[in-house]
C-alpha cells in the first residue's frame, strides 16, 4: 500500500480506537452510576486508545520512510560485483541514480549494461516487498496498540494522567525537532566552511579587505585566485543597515507612541493594521521602488547640490530598508507601550507631570527592554534582508563608510555566489557556506547582546 | 490629631447654629453636617457620568482642613469616581463628565483654563494597588519635584528625598538602599513609597483610594498610623472598604450609596448613632 494511503488507514484506525475507547468506557460506566465513578472523562479514555492505536505506528512508519531507501540502496550496491563499483564517491552516486532511475521506470533499460537491469530489478522488488512488510507491520501495531487501548479501559484506570504525559513528550518531541533542525543547519555550514577554510586562510577571510572571488576554471586561466576579504561585505552590510536603522527607529518608535498613547481609537483601529501592511509587502517590491524610484532620485537630487550619488547607492537601499524595517519596530514597541499598566500613567499624572512628560519618564522606560528587543530583531531583520540590496546597492564590494557610493552586502554575495554555474567543491562555491557561517554567528551575537541588554533592565525596572 | 478634632467639631457646630446653613439647599438627600467653615475644599451639587450613565448625583459636601475625612460604602456607589474627581483624574478617563462646583480654597477647578499640572500638585492621589515607578526609590521620590523644578540643586533634591521618606515612615528602612528599584520593596512599603512620592510635592490635600486593601494586616497598620501623623500637615480624603479602618483613621465619615451621598457625620457617630437608615444598615452588615 502507499505510504500516504497507509497514513490516512491509520488516522482512520486512530479514530475508530477513540470510539471504541470512548465507547467502553462509557459501558464501564452506566452500570457503576455514570460518568462520575469513571476515574477519567470517557473521552479521556477514548484519546488514550486513539494515542495507543496511532502513535507507534505512525512513529514506525516515519522512521521506515526515512530508513529504507539508505537500507535498500546499500543491499543493491552490496549485491554488484566489487570491480563494477566506482572508486569515487561522485562516481559512486552518478551508478546509484541511474540504478534508482531505471528501478522507477524514468529512464528506459534500452541500451544499459546488464547489471545495472539487474541490480535495478532488484532494487524495484526490494521497494515493493518494503512497503508491503511496512504496511503489515504498521497495521498489526496499530491493532495491537488499539486492543492494548480497549483492554486498559477500567473505572480506575487513570486516563487523563496516561494522556496528559503523552502529551507533554509530544510537545517536548516538537520543540526538540525545531533545536534539531536548526542545529543541523549550523553544523552543515559550519562544515562547509571548514572545507573553505582548507584552500582560503582564516585570518584571510575574515580581515581581509578585498573581495573578489575570481576562481580560474581553467588551470591556465589568468586571474585564477581569487581573494577572500570579508570585510568589505561586513562593512557595507553596516553601513547599509545603520541607514536603515537611522530611518526605522525614530519613525518606528515616534508612530509607536503615537499609536500608543495619542491617536484615538478610532484612528488606531485603521492607522496599525495600515502600517502592519508595510510589513506585507515583498521585499523584492521594495526592491524595485528602491532601484527605479529612489536611487534616481536621491542621484538627481544630489547632482543638484553638487555631489556625486552613484546610481545604485547604499542610501537609497538604506533608506527604503528603513521603511521596511518601520513596522517591525512600531507594531513591537506598540504593543510593550500598551502593555505598560495603566496604574504608571496614572501616577505620574496624579503627581501632576504632563501626558508627554508621563510618555518620556514613566512610559518609555517601562517599556525599553521590549523596545530594544523590537530594535534588535529588527536589526537582525536589516542585516539579512538581500533583495532590497541585490537591486539597489550594487555589488560592488568597496570598502567605503561613504553611504552615497555603491557597496554590496554579505547577503547579495551569498546569492552572487550560488547562483550560475560552479563546482560545487569550488572555492568560490563554499565561501557562501563561510560568510553565511558569518553572518550567523554575527546575528547570534546580536540576539545573545539584545538579551543581556533586555535582562540588565528587567532588574533595573521590574 | 487635636486640631483634626476640632474641625471635625466645629462641623458639628454649624449643625446646631443654623444661621451658617442659610445658603444650603435643604432639599438635598444628604443627612448630616456636611458643611463646615474655611473649607479646603467643597464641593457643591457634584454630578459624574460616564458617557450616558450617570454614577454620582448631586454631591454636595465640604472638606476641612487638616481634616481625614473617610469615604464608605458598598462596591460600585461611586467612591473612586468622587474621589478622582476631586484632583480632575477623571479627565483621563473617556468619556467622563463631571459638573456642578469643586472649590480648592475657594476656587472651582473645573474652570475652564485651570492648570491640572498644577492642581495635581496640590492635590496628590495614593492609589489601591501601590504604582511605584520602575525607577529606583530615590528617583521615585524625585520624579515630582524634578518636574516642576522644587529643587535647584543635587542637595535640594537629597533633602526633600530624604524629608519625604521620613514623612513617610520609611527612611530607616531604605536609606541604605536609596538607589535599589522601587519595584523591589514589599507591598506596604510599596505603598508608604507612593505616600512618600506623593508629599515629595507639598500638596495641600492627599486623596487615598482605599490605599491598603492590597496589603496584609501588619503593613496596614502602619499606613493607618501614617495617615494620623499625616494629618497634622495635609486634608485627606481616604476611601476604604474596612468600616474599622475609617473608624481608625478618620475624623468624619461620608457614607455613600448608589452614586448618592446619603450621610456625612464625625465618625463615632456614624458608627454608633447613625442617621439615616441605609447607613446603619450598610454599617450593621446588612449589605456591603
Ligand atoms: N471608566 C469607567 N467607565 C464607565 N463606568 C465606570 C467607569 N469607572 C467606574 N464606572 C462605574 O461607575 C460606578 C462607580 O464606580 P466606582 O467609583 O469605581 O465605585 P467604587 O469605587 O465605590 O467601588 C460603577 O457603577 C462603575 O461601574
Ligand atoms: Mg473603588
Amino acid at each position: 500500500m502507499e505510504s500516504s494511503n497507509l497514513f490516512l488507514l491509520m488516522l482512520a484506525l486512530g479514530a475508530c480506537a477513540f470510539y471504541i475507547g470512548r465507547g467502553r468506557s462509557l459501558a464501564i460506566a452506566s452500570p457503576l452510576g455514570g460518568v462520575r465513578h469513571l476515574h477519567s472523562l470517557p473521552n479521556y479514555y477514548g484519546l488514550n486508545a486513539l494515542l495507543w492505536c496511532a502513535l507507534p505506528s505512525m512513529g514506525l512508519l516515519i522512521l521506515w520512510l526515512v530508513l529504507d531507501e539508505p537500507v535498500i540502496n546499500s543491499i543493491v550496491m552490496g549485491a554488484l560485483p566489487a570491480e563494477l563499483v566506482p572508486s569515487t564517491k561522485a562516481d559512486f552516486n552518478l551508478l546509484l541514480n541511474k540504478i534508482s532511475n531505471l528501478a522507477d521506470g524514468i529512464m528506459s533499460a534500452d541500451g544499459q549494461p546488464a547489471f545495472m537491469v539487474a541490480a535495478a530489478e532488484s532494487m524495484a522488488g526490494l521497494r515493493v516487498i518494503s512497503q508491503w512488510v511496512l504496511t503489515a507491520i504498521c497495521l498489526i501495531l496499530a491493532t495491537i496498540g488499539l486492543y492494548w487501548g480497549w483492554r486498559r479501559v477500567a473505572a480506575e484506570y487513570r486516563a487523563r494522567q496516561s494522556v496528559e504525559r503523552v502529551m507533554e513528550n509530544l510537545l517536548l518531541a516538537c520543540a526538540c525537532l525545531a533545536i534539531f533542525t536548526t542545529v543541523g543547519i549550523v553544523f552543515s555550514v559550519l562544515f562547509e566552511s571548514i572545507q573553505f577554510f582548507r584552500s582560503v586562510p582564516f585570518f584571510d577571510f575574515v580581515f581581509g579587505s578585498d573581495w573578489s572571488p575570481q576562481t580560474a576554471i581553467r588551470e591556465d586561466q589568468v586571474g585564477s585566485s581569487g581573494s577572500f576579504g570579508a570585510v568589505p561585505l561586513f562593512v557595507g552590510t553596516l553601513l547599509i543597515s545603520a541607514v536603515a536603522m537611522f530611518v526605522a527607529v525614530p519613525i518606528g518608535l515616534m508612530s509607536a507612541i503615537y499609536l500608543a498613547e495619542y491617536s484615538s481609537k478610532s484612528v488606531r483601529t485603521y492607522a496599525k493594521p495600515a502600517l502592519e501592511v508595510l510589513a506585507g509587502v515583498p521585499t523584492v517590491v521594495y526592491g524595485f521602488f528602491a532601484a527605479l524610484t529612489v536611487a534616481p532620485f536621491l542621484r538627481d537630487l544630489g547632482a543638484d547640490f553638487g555631489l556625486t550619488i552613484s546610481s545604485e547607492s547604499a542610501l537609497a537601499a538604506g533608506l527604503v530598508m528603513g521603511v521596511m524595517i518601520i513596522p517591525f519596530i512600531s507594531s513591537l514597541a506598540d504593543d510593550v507601550i500598551t502593555a505598560v499598566p495603566q496604574a504608571m500613567r496614572d501616577g505620574s499624572l496624579a503627581m501632576g507631570a504632563t501626558h508627554s512628560e508621563t510618555v518620556r519618564k514613566v512610559v518609555i522606560p517601562a517599556a525599553l527592554p521590549g523596545i530594544v528587543a523590537g530594535i534588535m530583531l529588527a536589526i537582525s531583520r536589516a542585516i539579512g534582508e538581500t533583495m532590497i540590496v541585490v537591486m539597489a546597492a550594487g555589488l560592488a564590494a568597496k570598502l567605503t563608510a561613504n553611504p552615497l557610493e555603491s557597496v554590496t552586502t554579505v547577503t547579495v554575495q551569498i546569492v552572487t555566489l550560488l547562483t550560475g554555474d560552479q563546482e560545487f567543491d569550488s572555492p568560490k562555491t563554499l565561501a557562501a557556506f563561510a560568510l553565511g557561517l558569518m553572518l550567523f554567528t554575527v546575528t547570534l551575537l546580536l540576539n545573545i547582546f539584545a538579551l543581556h541588554i533586555v535582562k540588565k533592565y528587567r532588574e533595573q525596572y521590574e | 490629631m487635636k486640631q483634626a478634632k476640632a474641625a471635625a467639631k466645629s462641623a458639628t457646630d454649624t449643625k446646631s447654629n443654623p444661621k451658617q446653613n442659610l445658603e444650603v439647599d435643604t432639599t438635598q438627600a444628604t443627612v448630616g453636617n456636611r458643611f463646615c467653615e474655611n473649607p479646603k475644599m467643597s464641593m457643591r451639587d457634584v454630578n459624574v457620568f460616564y458617557g450616558d450613565k450617570q454614577a454620582i448625583y448631586d454631591v454636595s459636601v465640604d472638606i476641612a482642613k487638616n481634616e481625614v475625612i473617610a469615604m464608605i460604602g458598598p462596591s460600585g456607589c461611586g467612591k473612586s469616581t468622587f474621589l478622582r474627581s476631586l484632583n480632575r483624574m477623571n479627565d483621563t478617563v473617556d468619556g467622563c463628565k463631571v459638573e456642578g462646583e469643586v472649590l480648592l480654597d475657594g476656587h472651582n477647578i473645573y474652570q475652564q483654563n485651570l492648570d491640572v499640572v498644577e492642581l495635581r500638585a496640590r492635590v496628590g492621589m495614593v492609589f489601591q494597588k501601590p504604582n511605584p515607578f520602575p525607577k529606583s526609590i530615590f528617583e521615585n521620590i524625585a520624579y515630582g519635584p524634578k518636574i516642576h523644578g522644587l529643587a535647584d540643586s543635587r542637595v535640594d533634591l537629597d533633602e526633600i528625598v530624604e524629608g519625604s521618606l521620613k514623612k513617610a515612615g520609611l527612611w530607616e528602612e531604605v536609606k541604605e538602599r536609596l538607589h535599589q528599584p522601587g519595584t523591589g520593596l514589599s507591598g506596604g512599603q510599596q505603598q508608604r513609597l507612593c505616600i512618600a512620592r506623593a508629599i515629595a510635592v507639598s500638596p495641600e490635600v492627599i486623596l487615598m483610594d482605599e490605599p491598603c486593601s492590597a496589603l496584609d494586616p501588619i503593613a496596614t497598620a502602619r499606613i493607618e498610623e501614617l495617615i494620623e501623623e499625616l494629618s497634622q500637615n495635609f486634608t485627606i480624603a481616604i476611601v476604604t472598604h474596612s468600616m474599622q479602618q475609617a473608624a481608625r483613621v478618620s475624623h468624619r465619615t461620608a457614607y455613600f450609596h448608589l452614586g448618592k451621598l446619603i450621610e456625612v457625620n464625625p465618625t463615632e457617630q456614624v458608627f454608633t448613632m447613625p442617621e439615616h437608615q441605609l447607613t446603619e444598615a450598610y454599617i450593621t452588615g446588612r449589605f456591603g
